[in-house]
């Protein structure tokens, strides 16, 4: 340390300390970031505190093993549980091979000019309310898959998942429900993938080319490979996405409440849409169970979506 | 310059040195492709015809995976397996793609074709006129939706947006443990379900006031819980994209932190933040469990969202698709048309305003702005 009177000019001293405006703008940065994780917990907290009659007082393990969701007496999580589920797994597997379509399309098949056009067309068919979904699922997609989907039960009912239990009725089905919430969630699963794959490596790409790559080739052996993590960050936050869809399920969805394999008939509920339909009218051990199927409902996305964003950065940083 | 250079980055590198691409489209090509489906339809036609299947779905769908294996195997015997690959994939993905266009724009024109005549054929009482039917009983209106609408998301948008952006600078300013916590919860809360929302609300608010608990305002404070994730995640990325040298010029001349971002980091992001903002608004406008426990809905005037039942258009096209008449129906068409306009329109803006922001910083909104932003070397 040198002696400050020793020379002419007063050096600066460097403080680690903040200045006070600098505090409160800290304080005022913490504070907004903490209301969001509050929110998060609060959320959680209360409908675990709603939920907390139905598990304690009514089942216990029941609640989480039963397969038919009967209200007041023993309602099982499964037989909605299941349905959600159901629904998001037709949807992500009908949405991801046409979402990656799309996005490989965007990217190394439509001309440059048209690049930017589509990327901003898939974008904004993102931000479409899924209630306009739900509408147009109810009135035009129910009357539109009938004539397919009474062809598929018919000449493909030997395939144990369109094997069905009642012929003949095949609309309002989870099936159908899967599709629709599949045109949902494609702009989201091909936006995200589309940016990954737009930050593959363009040097490796010519360079399959160079050595007399084909195009594909340089897709699988290249443009995949490198953005894999995207892409299944992607699907996480997809099927995230389709598990909580409430209204296009709401609208389309038959009433029923019990786990049932014939996904092209009536049959299988839904978290979202038992809430939405019964929870105002319910009595309070009602509200209490559904309260904890909520719970079960919100947990479930949560690991999907974290764990899409976890995939998806780590794939970030790879870049 | 931060914008020339941010924008450069994001036009592909493939343009300026123009590499060799591969032809798509070879006239052998489209001869292999017409010929293999004019073949497989001939085949299919034939079998199908003298197994005697009714025409129909069938008859599409064994078209199309027939007229597929024979151009793949017309392809590889040719041209071998490499190129078959090649050519089956390129054509996977063009229908892939334009399935998924078509599905998507057909949604879209579905509801411009059904809820367009609607709004036109009473065009100003349709947006004005409330939802009772008049004293005709026929001059239905989306009014009060509309005025809901407008007041919900815009005391959401107030509630949200500051605190989003607030957070969003937490996360990229601050280093600690608990940044990255929110961080966390941001990621996480962007999937909450809809109606776990709604719900949370209702159990925290409504319930307990009972038949007084609906609002437009606890329809707004809903619309939040959702609003604040997804803004202040795409916030996060245009602020995360500002260039660390301005940040550390700023502190190097002794700016103080809080001028910093609020000088330097927010006003570099400035376009693709009022982006984020705008996607933020158009994304939640259009939430209908959220505010279905909330708002109370209702077909009358409500004009003050602090106190009483309130509608909205979400919740306005919920209640009329539940209804018998083929009018009330078709009402809600409409409001389905008003509320895909109002959300697209939003849309556009906010892309129209990100990109003017980024390409022409000295644009009309640069201008308007430029007045607030004095160089930060001057303090």
């Amino acid at each position: 340390m040198a002696d400050p009177e020793s020379v002419d000019e007063t050096p600066l001293v460097l403080k680690h300390s903040l200045t006070g405006p600098d505090r409160v703008f800290r304080v005022l940065l913490a504070t907004s970031g903490a209301i969001v994780f509050v929110v998060l917990i609060s959320i959680l907290a209360f409908l675990a505190y709603k939920g907390w009659w139905a598990l304690t007082n009514s089942l216990r393990l029941h609640f989480f093993t039963g397969t038919v969701w009967s209200t007041p007496l023993h309602p099982g999580v499964l037989g909605i549980l299941v349905g959600s589920v159901l629904i998001a797994l037709i949807a992500i597997t009908v949405a991801l091979p046409i979402a990656l379509s799309i996005a490989l399309m965007i990217n190394e098949y439509a001309p440059v000019r048209l690049r930017g056009w589509l990327t901003g067309l898939v974008d904004l068919l993102a931000v479409i309310p899924s209630i306009v979904f739900g509408f147009w699922g109810l009135e035009a997609l129910n009357v539109y898959v009938r004539a397919p989907v009474t062809w598929i039960a018919e000449h493909l009912g030997f395939i144990p998942i369109f094997r069905t239990t009642e012929p003949g009725n095949y609309s309002d089905s989870v099936f159908i429900c899967g599709l629709i919430v599949a045109i949902m969630i494609i702009p989201v699963v091909a936006s995200v993938s589309r940016e990954v794959m737009a930050q593959a490596p363009r040097d490796a790409v010519e360079a399959a080319y160079g050595l007399g790559g084909t195009r594909w080739g340089s897709i699988t052996d290249v443009i995949l490979p490198f953005s894999r993590n995207g892409i299944v960050g992607g699907t996480l936050l997809g099927i995230s996405r389709a598990l909580g869809e409430t209204m296009a399920v709401v609208l389309v969805l038959s009433n029923n409440n019990q786990v049932s394999k014939a996904i092209l008939g009536p049959g299988n509920g839904d978290i979202a849409k038992q809430i939405a339909d019964t929870f105002p009218v319910s009595d309070i051990h009602g509200q209490s169970e559904l309260a904890l199927a909520g719970l079960t409902l919100f947990a479930t996305t949560l690991v999907f979506s974290l764990g899409g964003r976890l995939v998806a950065r780590r794939s970030v940083g790879q870049s | 310059m931060v914008e020339i250079l941010a924008d450069r980055e994001s036009v592909s590198p493939l343009q300026p040195d123009r590499p060799n691409r591969k032809r798509p489209v070879s006239r052998d090509g489209v001869i292999d492709l017409v010929g293999a489906a004019v073949a497989s339809l001939a085949a299919v036609w034939l079998v199908l015809s003298l197994a005697g299947v009714k025409f129909g779905f069938g008859y599409v769908f064994c078209w199309a995976v027939v007229s597929y294996a024979l151009y793949g195997v017309l392809v590889w015997r040719r041209d071998g397996v490499l190129i078959m690959k090649e050519r089956l994939a390129t054509v996977s993905i063009w229908t892939g793609g334009v399935i998924a266009l078509v599905a998507l724009l057909g949604v879209v024109a579905y509801v411009v074709a059904k809820g367009f005549p609607e709004v036109y054929d009473s065009f100003p009482q349709f947006l004005v006129n409330d939802t009772t039917g008049g004293k005709s009983g026929v001059a239905f209106g989306v009014g009060p939706a509309i005025v809901g609408t407008l007041e919900q998301v815009g005391i959401a948008a107030l509630i949200s947006i500051p605190i989003a952006f607030l957070t969003a600078t937490y996360i990229v300013e601050s280093r600690s443990t608990l940044a990255r916590l929110v961080q966390n919860t941001v990621d996480a809360m962007t999937g909450t379900p809809s109606i776990i929302a709604g719900l949370f609300i209702y159990i925290l608010w409504v319930y307990p006031h009972g038949v007084n608990g609906r609002s437009g305002f606890v329809a707004a404070i809903t619309l939040s819980v959702m609003m604040i994730p997804v803004t202040c995640r795409a916030a996060l990325e245009v602020i995360r994209v500002v260039p660390g040298s301005l940040r550390e010029a700023a502190l190097a001349i002794g700016a103080p932190q809080w001028r910093v971002a609020l000088r330097i980091v927010l006003p570099t992001a400035r376009a693709g933040l009022i982006t984020a903002a705008i996607l933020g608004v158009a994304r939640t406008a259009g939430e209908t469990a959220e505010v279905l426990f909330t708002a109370g809905g209702g077909p009358h005037y409500n004009w003050n969202p602090f106190h009483g039942e309130q509608d909205d258009l979400p919740l306005r096209i919920y209640e009329q698709v539940f209804q018998p008449s083929a009018k009330a129906i078709s009402v809600g068409w409409g409001a389905a048309f008003v509320l895909m306009t109002l959300v697209l329109t939003l849309f556009i803006l906010a892309r129209l305003l990100g990109r003017g922001g980024s390409r022409r910083s000295f644009s009309l909104w640069g201008f308007i702005t430029s007045w607030r932003r004095s160089p930060p070397v001057s303090e």
